[in-house]
């Protein structure tokens, strides 16, 4: 997938949504490459385990760079089906993939009204500009 | 780098020789049981003495400190300590004291504690003082206690403390650590509390909001009576950070802006020193109907004397052992006395002024992107600069060093991009800031190639901070 297919919050999370065999809306959940080259070189990142309950807005981990430590948001209201808990001894991928094996967790979408609140890539690329603006 | 004394080691050094052993000798098998006998020797380093006295003044050398150097580090306050105050706190009346000595042989440190809670309560315009708080983020804690308790007694079940988004890391962790859940609250594009999200977020849950005045940006909450209004009016209290005080010394008080309960950095504002760790101290003022659930004992006058109470039922109970840090609180107390009221508030004038004139002079060169005018610092912002010549906050910090001058702090507060925060305190010359000044602008016009290695004077020069802080190397081992 590329990012123009991708919803994205305002917190700098990208989402991905598809429908699993038994019907139910998965979403994938990373961080932007925007927000990953403002945080800089990355240090640690602390992920929540599978099965916990996330609501939209609220954070679901941690991210710390050599500049900061961020909180990661949830872009939706469900539960975590998948934590790519490779990441945190490959930062690497993160930072490299951003978009692909960089993806952070997997939500099981309890509530898809949410959905229409995030950005599309147009609007997120014009909060992006107006973030450098600043 | 200077080697370690592992590394300047020779077997057979040593700074004392030993005189010949004067009672009989007795193998070490015989006098220790089996379990209690090491395999060997402790690896520990052989120097003579002289090498050794080198090896830590060459080191001690390498120290950056306001003593040294212009350290214009914003939001820490590297204010500068009178080595007066030094000299005072250990006259050995305060010095050789112990805590288990009668009341009555402590009379003169008791009274100096009474004295140091009524003027840090004139200083706040809250009429509870408690001196026990070890540092500025114990004495949120301890005030986030105190909140619990009293909600607690009310019978009010108020589990949320909002926190704008520009506010210390230490807000946020001292709430959680005090079983609160934190909510943050939204700056304007100004760099102001947003009145709007914080009329949304404060409802019949919040129990307190943890507000910095000034904030982190360096500018006063012009809104600031109504926003302490807003949060009593939803039946919360108001928290001041104190770590800007020494902006508005002598010239309001948070008691009189709404604020019900507050903490001190007396290095911050009273010159007592940093500290590097401790022991420091975080006295915490109050608001009358608070007084009661402050830590025990406090110094209360008693006849001609002074003495601990402990008799209070409804208090938090202690949070350090005896009278807290009084090395620091004497040292604070010092510089009050030596200030005065009327001196409080020069220091206060001095520290805006010296922040103003550095923002004037250097808003043209690197823009501040909140505002005209400051309080007693500011922040910059190198987000022009990265885009247009690669070169980051981070790069201007280093190139700092090679000029002879401490960095600011860069990357905080968070909501300012390829932020330089700064801060001058009040006893730089205007020879010193104008330096400064002029090393920014000729950095700003160096080549990106040279301030993306910089610093190139400095016996360490760029460290691995990503490994340094995933896998950092704490110990010496034998190559």
């Amino acid at each position: 997938m590329t990012p123009k297919e991708l919803l994205y919050t305002k917190t700098h999370e990208w989402v991905h949504v598809e429908t699993d065999p038994a019907g139910a809306k998965i979403a994938t959940v990373g961080l932007t490459a925007f927000a990953i080259e403002a945080l800089t070189d990355l240090v640690y990142v602390d992920l929540p385990e599978v099965g916990r309950q996330v609501a939209a807005g609220e954070p679901f981990g941690e991210i710390e760079s050599v500049k900061a430590v961020s909180d990661l948001y949830s872009p939706v209201d469900g539960q975590i089906t998948e934590v790519n808990s490779g990441l945190s001894n490959n930062l690497a991928s993160l930072s490299g993939d951003p978009y692909g094996a960089g993806w952070l967790i997997k939500i099981k979408i309890s509530d898809e009204g949410g959905l229409s609140e995030l950005l599309d890539y147009a609007a997120y690329q014009e909060q992006c500009e107006e973030d450098n603006d600043e | 780098m200077t080697d370690l004394l592992f590394e300047l080691s020779k077997p057979g050094c040593a700074a004392v020789r030993l005189p010949d052993c004067d009672v009989p000798e007795r193998s070490i098998e015989e006098l220790l049981p089996p379990g209690a006998i090491a395999a060997g020797p402790p690896p520990l380093p052989e120097l003579a003495e002289g090498e050794l006295v080198r090896h830590f003044v060459n080191l001690s050398t390498l120290n950056v400190s306001v003593d040294s150097h212009f350290y214009p580090l914003g939001s820490c306050t590297m204010k500068y300590n009178p080595k007066r105050n030094e000299r005072l706190a250990t006259l050995p009346g305060l010095l050789d004291l112990h805590p288990y000595q009668p009341e009555l042989t402590l009379q003169g440190l008791l009274e100096l504690l009474y004295r140091s809670q009524e003027m840090l309560a004139e200083i706040a315009g809250l009429p509870g003082v408690s001196l026990q708080p070890a540092a500025g983020a114990h004495g949120e804690m301890t005030a986030l206690l105190v909140v619990a308790a009293y909600f607690r007694d009310l019978g009010e079940k108020r589990n949320v403390v909002l926190i704008p988004d520009g506010a210390h890391g230490t807000n946020p962790a001292s709430a959680a650590v005090a079983g609160f859940r934190t909510l943050p609250v939204k700056s304007t594009k100004e760099g102001f509390v947003d009145l709007d999200d914080l009329a949304a977020k404060a409802n019949e849950q919040t129990a307190v909001l943890m507000i910095t005045n000034p904030n982190t940006l360096g500018m006063f909450e012009n809104q600031i009576t109504q926003i302490t209004r807003m949060v009593h009016q939803a039946g919360g209290l108001v928290y001041l950070d104190g770590a800007n005080m020494n902006a508005i010394l002598g010239i309001t008080r948070p008691g009189d802006f709404g604020a019900d309960l507050m903490h001190y950095n007396p290095h911050k504002t009273f010159g007592s020193p940093h500290g590097g760790g401790g022991p420091g101290a975080g006295p915490i003022a109050v608001a009358e109907r608070l007084a009661p659930y402050l830590p025990a004992p406090i110094v209360v006058k008693h006849g001609d004397g002074y003495r601990l109470d402990y008799d209070r039922p409804k208090s938090i109970g202690r949070v350090r052992s005896f009278f807290g840090n009084t090395g620091v609180l004497v040292r604070m107390f010092c510089y009050i006395l030596t200030h005065g009221s009327e001196g409080l508030r020069r220091v206060a004038d001095g520290a805006v002024l010296n922040a103003n004139y550095l923002l004037a002079k250097l808003k043209h060169i690197v823009p501040v992107p909140q505002g005209e005018r400051c309080m007693h610092e500011f922040v910059a912002s190198a987000a022009k600069l990265k885009t247009e010549k690669d070169v980051s906050a981070m790069d201007i910090a280093k190139r700092l060093l090679d000029y002879g001058f401490h960095a600011p702090t860069v990357y905080f507060p968070l909501i300012v991009r390829e932020a330089l925060m700064i801060e001058p305190t009040e006893t730089e010359s205007k020879a010193t800031l104008d330096a400064f000044a002029e090393v920014i602008f000729r950095i700003t016009g160096e080549a990106p190639d040279l301030l993306h290695d910089a610093p190139h004077s400095t016996p360490i020069s760029r460290p691995d901070e990503v490994q340094a802080a995933r896998n950092p190397i704490l110990r010496w081992s034998p190559p």
